[in-house]
């Protein structure tokens, strides 16, 4: 559907590694200095009114490369491109403009609000930080934004507390938030997993109605398949850092190749009480990030692990039209 | 048929605060078998962890037990002395918290949480013994015995949890409630640590209750099902029944919103509204304002439960027999 569009959002070989801090006897004892490598070599992108999925468990990176697609944090190696302009390096005056054309909600409805704010001042914030209206203009402004993510009749939520307002509520106000700047890209990291399961479908209508209604596109960070699988153009699976597979949703859902990706899908629970399910392949737990495993870096997990997954490191092989998958036994 | 391990009765539990009374859990009634698994799903604010602390009479101030009866193998656990009660937490009930990560005590070494335990309970077991058990604990739940001697931080959430579990089967309860025990894990170590609960509870022949906001886990994982809303119990079944013929509307609701990765194209639905504010509960039923099926007299009285079957019951107007229900 949309693959004729442009991309919006190119990462290439996109690194972060975060300094581990260690202690002064350490410092002059030991000479190496260990990193938590929270993204290493990622390369991806995303094309205009996509919906993109990162997905995979606590600490495989996805949050780490959303914030730096964002410019929330400084990479450490690689290059990001947005509408087909290098971002990398841009600082003052250059980001801030770019930043109103990408914005972010967070996981937290609860956190991502100024307890002492009303809801109509955060939701304006964005315009006076960016010097776009002030006064009438800008009430005009929030009041039709809140209007648009379902805040109804908004002369009543602008004038509230965040604290007054239920997770559900917030979470449209975080949306309205974003909005209000009319960006292409939204950075959406986990927007549902703290909402009530009967609330959440609404949020996830709400946002593909924005999609379609304002042309934006999705960065969507989620470690619930499920919601993935219902939400998703495209998913990329992260396992410590690195994407190890990558594909059109259908691809991933009814063709998984990876066997991590087999892993994370079987482990799914599925709401039939009928189904027989499977016990999980997987042994052990995930390896530190400080210490990544040689070659492959699922193999001290993988069944199906030979001698050459601990020595190579696998990349990215396109096993069918824009199926790629990142593993030493498949296509090589 | 065999006479149930724990049967509950009409309990209800209100917290009475400055702004008034919250009615957390109210009139929830069930039973279980030996082996048994009983899943209570309910969104935040449900009443669910209420229920479940209530089992053991250990229901957070200012909370208060207002009726009701708790039988655990013949013993009416509500009217135990103090020490009874706290006997009964190991050796009757155990409770396995939603977060493995502060549940355990940080300047403690994990074998020193089972001595602790095991002591607490059989003061005449030495420290010795009870380090032995807990290694062939550890060893049941997954984890290399050597690991007795490390701190908590050593081991990652997913250990941790088990190490949870260990402690509560540590003195072979007759019932173990897990609130929420998955939540803060991952999905694939959630399937490990589920598998886990269902196969020692086979082994140790022990009742599981499954205290959960996710309904596909308790459809996956118990043999029956209860569903709170607002502090009520609003359907219990078989989960087969449950997943087949949902009969109460929040249930059916509940059902329409879950993503199934089994289904191609699925159609998600949304209950409208969101749960009331239990100091300002709608008068009727709890659940008529977000209801598509209310009528006229959901708003006016309160619904019992009805019993649409065997073992199958359900708080909604519309399965009252006893009056003719217009729509």
């Amino acid at each position: 559907m949309t693959l004729d569009q442009p991309e919006i959002l190119k990462v290439e070989h996109l690194k972060k590694y975060f300094p581990v801090e260690k202690s002064f006897l350490e410092k002059i004892m030991t000479a190496n200095r260990h990193f938590v490598k929270a993204v290493d070599d990622v390369s991806f992108s995303v094309r205009k009114g996509e919906i993109f999925t990162l997905a995979g468990e606590s600490g495989c990176g996805k949050t780490t490369t959303g914030k730096l697609v964002l410019r929330l944090a400084a990479p450490t190696g690689g290059k990001i491109f947005f509408n087909g302009e290098e971002i990398t390096t841009l600082k003052g005056e250059e980001l801030r403009t770019l930043r109103q054309k990408m914005q972010m909600i967070f996981q937290d409805p609860y956190a991502s609000f100024n307890p002492r704010m009303k809801i109509g001042e955060a939701v304006g914030h964005p315009l006076m930080v960016h010097d776009l209206a002030k006064g009438a203009e800008k009430r005009r402004k929030v009041l039709e934004v809140l209007e648009r993510v379902g805040l109804s009749p908004p002369e009543k939520f602008v004038d509230l507390f965040p604290h007054q307002m239920s997770g559900g509520q917030r979470q449209r106000a975080a949306l309205a938030r974003s909005l209000v700047l009319q960006p292409e890209f939204i950075v959406a990291d986990e927007p549902v997993s703290m909402i009530d399961v009967s609330l959440r479908t609404a949020i996830i209508d709400l946002m593909m109605n924005l999609r379609r209604d304002f042309g934006l596109t999705y960065l969507f960070i989620t470690h619930d398949l499920a919601i993935a699988k219902y939400i998703s153009d495209r998913i990329a699976i992260m396992y410590l850092g690195r994407i190890v597979e990558i594909g059109d949703r259908d691809a991933i859902f009814s063709h998984p190749i990876h066997p991590y990706t087999k892993a994370l899908l079987a482990a799914i629970p599925v709401p039939d009480p009928d189904r027989k399910r499977k016990a999980t392949e997987l042994v052990g737990d995930v390896p530190s990030a400080i210490n990544i495993p040689s070659g492959c870096r699922f193999h001290t997990r993988c069944r199906y692990s030979e001698e050459i997954c601990a020595e190579r490191e696998p990349e990215l092989v396109e096993v069918s039209r824009n199926h790629f998958v990142a593993c030493g036994l498949v296509g090589h | 048929m065999a006479e149930p391990l724990l049967s509950v009765a009409g309990l209800t539990v209100v917290y009475k605060v400055q702004k008034g009374t919250i009615h957390a859990v109210e009139d929830v009634s069930f039973s279980l078998k030996k082996a048994e698994t009983l899943g209570v799903v309910g969104e935040s604010g449900s009443g669910k962890s209420t229920l479940g602390l209530s089992l053991i009479g250990l229901v957070p101030f200012p909370g208060k037990i207002l009726k009701g009866t708790v039988f655990l193998s013949g013993k009416e656990v509500l009217k135990l002395k103090k020490k009874d009660l706290r006997d009964l937490r190991g050796t009757g009930v155990c409770y396995v918290f939603q977060d493995p990560m502060t549940s355990l005590n940080p300047v403690k070494k994990i074998g020193d949480h089972f001595v602790e335990m095991i002591r607490t309970h059989q003061p005449k077991v030495t420290k010795k013994e009870a380090l032995e058990r807990a290694a062939k604990l550890l060893k049941d739940v997954g984890i290399p015995p050597e690991r007795v001697s490390d701190y908590p931080h050593q081991l990652s959430g997913g250990m941790r949890q088990r190490v949870m579990i260990a402690l509560a089967i540590a003195l072979n309860p007759s019932v173990v409630v897990a609130d929420e025990p998955t939540t803060a894990l991952d999905v694939i170590v959630q399937a490990k640590i589920l598998d886990l609960l269902v196969s020692l509870r086979d082994s140790y022949g022990m009742a599981l209750i499954l205290i959960t906001h996710d309904l596909s886990v308790v459809l996956e994982r118990s043999e029956r099902i209860l569903v709170m809303y607002a502090g009520q119990m609003v359907e219990y079944a078989k989960s087969s029944v449950l997943y087949g013929e949902p009969q109460h509307p929040y249930t059916k609701g509940l059902l329409k919103s879950i993503p199934n990765i089994e289904l191609a194209d699925q159609k998600l639905e949304t209950i409208a509204g969101g749960p009331p504010d239990l100091l300002n509960l709608p008068g009727g039923c709890r659940f008529w304002p977000r209801c598509t099926y209310a009528f006229d007299r959901c708003p006016r009285e309160d619904p019992a439960l009805y019993e649409t079957e065997e073992g199958h019951l359900v708080r909604c107007f519309l399965y009252d027999k006893s009056r003719g229900n217009k729509q």
